[in-house]
């Protein structure tokens, strides 16, 4: 009996240590590598512009921009969607939030290749023929620096776009659990101190579910950064920094994808330099995550 | 028990592999990979060949850089290729090469009211439109050669490959042949710092970006603009007439090349001398190890021979124009043997 339960805990730690070693894996790997690369640009590799395979010169930032602005604007537009619907779910009447529950559901487990289908045959057109015309002649947002006149249906807010409908199930299926799981004694003694609903979704459900709406974001924000074949489609990929929001671009993802199978010698370390900064992109995030939510927990009263 | 279990396990195993080994002295199957550019057409021949010879021929195409890395480390018998390697190249790495088929790439538009092949560029013309000089289609250049078509007030909308590909090695060799500029801002490879535009994968991806962008411009193999059904320019040849793409425009090109004194069948066939000659030819090649097993080289020889012999009516129908009898016999007296 004795040796089983030993056996049985031994298995156990190995099967724990197996996911951290293989983290570990994962980056001896990739440094390993993308050596050859750092050897050859240094840290120059990460603010470098150049990606030119002819000339067998290479740099990050058109990647890592186009990584984080894609990430930026799908966060910008699925963040306020998901928490109101979130919000809405939870005091919803019950037939209405298990219908509309499990269509969000069911959004998330579409692959995202077809989002990329749909991206390129819908999406495309429609932003080149209607939206973006729209944006910068009727609404003149030419003018500004952040949009422009050269615009195709392709780039960064196309891709930006696909990338927050991708993540909006996410998002608000972890924020609907979370805000269902506030006390019903909180909400009732709000309602019944004369709160509205609004204040009482400010004050009591934000608040105590501010864990679980990070936690959807960063999940959502995980998604949206390492994100492949939708954005593929769509980005444009074009290896140069954009000039605005309707100028093609490439992400790190799509990059890999892109040139991976056909490349070598430098340009495959280059590419592993990539997937490296990538890996530390998300950790980062994932660490500062972490970090800020031990730090706020006293304040919220969960010690 | 146990040990008669043990035992009939072992039996079955050793059954299980005396099988395997019997297989491979046959030769089960033959698998290679490499460029899209000619992939019709070994997708129709492979099929073809299953019937009369009964063995079975893979051809995935994924591109001619990484058919050349697979080959390399031996895990396909075969690898076609756009991006030909130099005799050098071939001995470092223990290779043989030759030529399969002659191709052309073709410049395709979205350019609504205008009609298949009405649209004409001269040389300069097109190698500024892919160096983002010429940014909308009414631009007086364009217009000045064209002067019976309405041109639209469009942008031009540039469209190339994403992934690394031999299609954009022809596509880029020959615009380094055309424009000092390209060939000292951007170069020849199969992939390249392209100036403008957005990129598609493969040549199905070019057309369908094409496809679905008013304006767009950009390049694939002849076929898969056929089946797309996109609209081709006329280019302008060496000789300074203008080419529509086709089976005759890639044969007269085709018809200059001279294999005999081309060390290791190391040709690039852009812009090739000749009134009727398309301009952006390519040819595709095979690579073979030379250290591969006797039974596989054996089942090689037999299959390239009966593409050369049989397969060129296939090849015609998908418009590539099989190799002239007398490069079939330089080829089988150097390598297919």
């Amino acid at each position: 009996m004795l040796k089983l339960d030993s056996t049985f805990r031994w298995l156990c730690f190995g099967a724990a240590a197996f996911a951290g070693l293989l983290l570990l894996g994962f980056f001896l790997q990739l440094a390993l590598s993308s050596s050859a690369a750092w050897r050859e640009f240094g840290l120059g590799f990460l603010v470098s512009t150049e990606w030119d395979p002819v000339s067998n010169v290479y740099g990050a930032l058109p990647s890592v921009v186009g990584t984080l602005l894609t990430t930026a604007i799908a966060l910008v537009l699925a963040l306020p969607l998901a928490f109101s619907a979130a919000l809405y779910l939870v005091d919803a009447k019950p037939w209405i939030g298990a219908v509309l529950g499990h269509a969000i559901d069911l959004l998330a487990a579409i692959p995202s290749v077809i989002y990329g289908m749909w991206g390129l045959f819908v999406l495309a057109p429609l932003m080149q023929t209607r939206i973006q015309p729209f944006l910068a002649e009727t609404l003149r947002l030419n003018k500004i620096p952040f949009f422009g006149d050269d615009y195709n249906g392709f780039g960064i807010l196309t891709a930006g776009l696909i990338l927050a409908v991708m993540i909006l199930p996410y998002i608000c299926a972890i924020m609907r659990d979370v805000f269902r799981m506030t006390p019903p004694m909180l909400r009732e003694s709000a309602f019944g101190v004369g709160c509205t609903k609004w204040e009482t979704a400010k004050d009591i459900v934000l608040r105590y579910g501010l864990r679980g709406i990070l936690g959807g974001v960063f999940i959502g924000l995980g998604r949206a950064l390492g994100e492949t074949m939708a954005v593929l489609f769509v980005i444009g990929n074009l290896m140069e920094m954009p000039d605005s929001l309707f100028s093609g671009a490439t992400t790190i993802a799509s990059t890999l994808a892109n040139n991976f199978a056909e490349a070598d010698g430098l340009q495959r370390s280059a590419l592993f330099a990539l997937g490296l900064i990538l890996l530390f992109m998300s950790f980062g995030i994932q660490v500062l995550a972490q970090s800020y939510l031990h730090a706020t927990s006293a304040g919220r009263g969960e010690k | 028990m146990k040990a008669t279990l043990l035992k009939s396990a072992a039996f079955g195993i050793a059954t299980i592999f005396a099988g395997g080994t019997q297989l491979s002295a046959e030769v089960g199957s033959i698998s290679g990979a490499g460029a899209s550019f000619p992939a019709p057409v070994y997708q129709s021949w492979t099929y073809a060949y299953r019937q009369t010879a009964g063995i079975q021929i893979n051809y995935q195409s994924i591109g001619s850089g990484a058919g050349i890395n697979q080959i390399k480390a031996g895990t396909i018998d075969f690898a076609g290729t756009d991006n030909p390697l130099t005799a050098e190249a071939q001995q470092k790495d223990g290779l043989a090469q030759f030529p399969m088929l002659t191709g052309g790439v073709v410049v395709i538009v979205n350019l609504p009211g205008i009609k298949q092949g009405e649209l004409k560029l001269k040389r300069s013309t097109l190698a500024d439109i892919f160096l983002g000089k010429i940014t909308r289609w009414n631009d007086s250049r364009i217009q000045a050669e064209n002067p019976a078509v309405k041109l639209p007030k469009l942008r031009i909308t540039v469209v190339r490959r994403a992934d690394a590909s031999g299609t954009s090695f022809i596509f880029t060799n020959y615009l380094s042949k055309i424009s000092p500029l390209w060939k000292d801002k951007v170069g020849c490879g199969s992939s390249v710092r392209w100036p403008v535009g957005i990129g598609g994968q493969k040549n199905p991806g070019v057309c369908n970006n094409v496809a679905k962008i008013h304006g767009a411009i950009g390049y694939t193999e002849y076929t898969y603009a056929v089946e797309a059904r996109l609209n081709c320019v006329a280019l302008e040849n060496r000789s300074g007439k203008f080419v529509a793409p086709s089976l005759q425009s890639f044969k007269a090109s085709a018809a200059n090349a001279n294999w005999k004194d081309a060390p290791g069948f190391y040709l690039v066939l852009t812009d090739q001398p000749g009134e009727k000659s398309w301009p952006i030819t390519g040819v595709t090649y095979v690579l073979i190890r030379k250290d591969c097993a006797p039974a596989v080289r054996a089942e090689l020889v037999k299959y390239f021979n009966w593409c050369f012999s049989s397969g060129a009516t296939a090849a015609e129908k998908l418009n590539y124009v099989p190799l002239p009898e007398s490069v079939v016999q330089l080829i089988q007296s150097r390598i297919l043997n």
